[in-house]
């Protein structure tokens, strides 16, 4: 086939997109709309890379700074949020071999995830709104520094995306319990407490125990779609409280900002980011690794009853982690600083080192595997979190945070290589992994381009978080424009290392569009024309 | 006091060791786990020896840092040291003010820096002359900011705002305004 031909058509015209289900074409729109915005925020940070080494003409202090508010929020929501829940509206039917409660729903989960994303971030590129995602109390209330207006269409973009998110909490609730029209009743109350670990907790004081009624990926998908669930209502009352100060303002009534105690508010918002940063992330990347490694190998779980234990006390630790993002705050009361901060944050060394301990060994019990794109991936993901929760766990120390807080420490070999290494690492296995199935079969077109996506994503990730931690250990801030070029040598390697990623995000994209073609792109958005509920299509 | 450069010297190496150690195992395992193997089962005391190892790191690090790092137990019994300065720091609309133009410490002395904003959130940082931190913390409008420090050399430090505050809040700096001088000077 000529090159203008895969374009449109996909490598050997074999993706088909009438011949998908609603349930596959649902599940691709998530992937698509994750892919994009996942290139949207790979470009932010790429012009903020550059421009901490020289300033862009184009981009000002304040578009800069708006920049910095939106990239984090079109990453995480726009784009490992729709991936994430496509992939698990998929998988929770697929594990419990029954129908999705309602695609519809779903359907409106991902319109509303993608346009809410397009919402608040044309109203931070366009108004410059831009309190970052951290909201420090009364900055997002500021109208001296932000148009209220424009945050206004900011916070209800924000508010779209969590209606969505709360769109796909119901549907993965309701998917476990509820009974498929002209089946058995379903034991719906039996399934939750199974999914959520109580009936495992049970199970301790019983002598003759009872058996998992979900298996362990599923109960991983409703143990952090809890915390999905706890931190779209932090973050809709946040965006609420926000509201209620930008409509005074426009009815000339001047709220006092003293009226919301700064650090009690400062608690609460980290209380729910945790959920999601050390919960819901750490809970279902931990899931997918379990899910992938038994997929890849065909094996059973290591230690698996350990990992399912292993998986609730995550769940509880991400309700009590929160202090650690105020070991700085002098207020903040010390024993929370000590329990909260630093000894509940140190289970997650634990908690995820089991995890990754039990998924290495269950890839290894299946001794020799062929080193294919899913296999590399998962191993990208197990490093990059290897890397990223110790680095992590040193700056929960009140005497390391002191020296690190704020500083590009945090937001190099700590956030981004959890985020771009482990995360990103461990959603393109479950890509490669699913692309076959999702897509009844379609090519891959260059294996080439896959390798290349795998190194350049790899090398440019970790490369990129440990130089600016090595510009962190020197003292540059994070949230902080240096105009001098101070940490011009880190940040040059720090932009290389970043032009890397966004190569890789370049091979990697294309080689999807090439695979299934313009025309299949489309299709995947077109209505579908096999009825179904099944999840695949009947085989002829 | 130790010096705070030391610290994140000894930390850098620390976290160097451990990143080459771990990319060189998950290397090995790539390659192994691609060959044929005889012994392919791991036995559960392996499992539970690294749980306790897991446990063991854990809990000791913080046990060590508290132990090693003097600012940490320093920071956590403050109200019961008593300072031999205070210096009362206010912040307001993106400008520090200070006490005096500059904050003159003697060597040896331990200093209290007492912030308080009175609008936005802000941090407060010291910055050696290379650009990097001698320490920080957060100011919390309607809070008490205080950080309690020894200054054991002659030196001139930078105040910086360590916490994003809006786009005004980037040029939060007071070049050289605290200055360490030697104790003898005053003799």
């Amino acid at each position: 086939m000529s090159f203008l031909k895969t374009l449109i058509y996909g490598e050997q015209g074999l993706f088909k997109p009438d011949t998908l289900t609603p349930m596959q074409k649902m599940t691709l729109r998530f992937v698509v709309i994750g892919l994009i915005y996942y290139g949207f925020a790979v470009v932010e940070g790429m012009i903020m890379r550059v421009h901490l080494v020289t300033p862009v003409p184009t981009v000002d202090t304040n578009q800069y700074y708006a920049i910095l508010t939106a990239h984090p929020l079109v990453g995480i929501f726009g784009s490992t949020y729709p991936i994430v829940f496509g992939a698990f509206l998929f998988l929770v039917p697929f594990l419990m071999k029954k129908p999705l409660w309602s695609i519809k729903l779903a359907n409106w989960t991902a319109a509303l995830i993608g346009f809410g994303t397009l919402t608040f971030w044309l109203a931070g590129f366009i108004s410059e709104y831009a309190p970052l995602y951290t909201l420090y109390w009364p900055l997002p209330a500021d109208f001296t520094q932000f148009n209220p207006l424009g945050g206004s269409f900011f916070i209800l973009g924000i508010a779209l995306v969590m209606v969505g998110t709360v769109f796909f909490v119901i549907n993965i609730f309701k998917t476990i319990t509820y009974t498929p029209q002209g089946w058995e009743k379903q034991p719906g109350g039996a399934l939750i407490a199974s999914a959520l670990g109580i009936s495992g907790i049970k199970n301790l004081f019983r002598k003759k125990k009872e058996e998992h009624l979900v298996s362990l990926p599923v109960a991983a998908i409703a143990r952090g779609t809890v915390d999905t669930a706890l931190n779209a209502g932090i973050i809709l009352f946040t965006g609420v409280l926000i509201l209620i100060y930008m409509l005074s303002y426009f009815f000339g009534y001047d709220l006092k900002h003293s009226s919301i105690d700064a650090l009690l508010y400062k608690n609460w918002f980290w209380w729910g980011l945790d959920l999601i940063a050390d919960g819901m992330v750490l809970i279902f990347v931990a899931g997918t690794w379990y899910l992938l490694a038994t997929l890849i190998t065909g094996k059973k779980l290591y230690m698996e009853n350990i990992a399912r234990a292993a998986l609730l006390v995550e769940l509880v630790v991400s309700w009590t982690v929160w202090s650690h993002h105020l070991l700085s705050d002098q207020a903040q009361p010390g024993i929370l600083k000590v329990v909260s901060g630093e000894m509940v944050t140190a289970f997650e060394l634990i908690t995820q080192g089991l995890a990754f301990f039990i998924t290495l060994v269950t890839l290894w019990s299946a001794r020799p595997l062929q080193m294919n794109n899913p296999l590399k991936f998962l191993l990208g993901g197990l490093l990059g979190f290897a890397l990223a929760v110790p680095a992590g766990i040193m700056q929960a120390d009140i005497g390391l945070n002191r020296i690190l807080h704020n500083t590009q420490w945090i937001v190099g070999p700590h956030v981004h290589v959890a985020v771009l290494v482990g995360l990103t690492m461990t959603l393109y296995s479950a890509i490669y992994f699913l692309f076959p199935i999702l897509t009844n079969g379609a090519k891959l077109y260059s294996q080439k381009l896959a390798t290349f996506h795998f190194w350049a994503h790899l090398l440019g990730g970790i490369g990129m978080g440990a130089f600016m931690g090595m510009a962190g250990l020197k003292g540059m801030l994070r949230r902080t424009l240096y105009f001098n070029g101070e940490f011009n040598l880190y940040m040059i390697l720090a932009a290389l290392a970043g032009s890397l990623l966004l190569f890789s995000f370049i091979a990697f994209f294309f080689n999807i569009v090439m695979s299934v073609g313009l025309k299949g792109v489309i299709g995947i958005f077109m209505p579908a024309k096999l009825k179904t509920k099944d999840l695949l299509p009947a085989e002829k | 006091m130790i010096d705070s450069s030391v610290v994140l010297t000894g930390q850098a190496i620390a976290y160097t060791l451990y990143v080459l150690v771990i990319m060189i195992l998950i290397g090995w395992f790539a390659y192994k786990v691609t060959r044929v193997g005889k012994n392919s089962i791991i036995k559960p005391a392996l499992f539970y020896s690294f749980v306790g190892l897991l446990v063991i790191i854990g809990v000791s690090l913080h046990i060590v840092t508290y132990n090693t790092i003097p600012w940490a137990s320093m920071d956590l019994n403050r109200d019961d040291i008593k300072p031999d300065k205070v210096f009362n720091i206010n912040v307001e609309n993106h400008q520090f003010k200070l006490p005096s133009e500059k904050l003159i410490i003697n060597s040896g002395e331990k200093v209290l820096f007492n912030v308080t904003s009175n609008d936005l959130t802000y941090g407060f940082g010291l910055f050696r002359e290379d650009n990097s931190m001698v320490f920080q913390m957060q100011v919390v409008p309607g809070h008490m900011n205080d950080i309690l420090w020894r200054f054991d050399k002659p030196a001139v430090y930078t105040i910086r705002s360590t916490e994003y505050s809006g786009p005004k809040g980037n040029d939060m700096i007071v070049k050289n305004a605290v200055e360490v001088i030697e104790t003898n000077n005053f003799d």
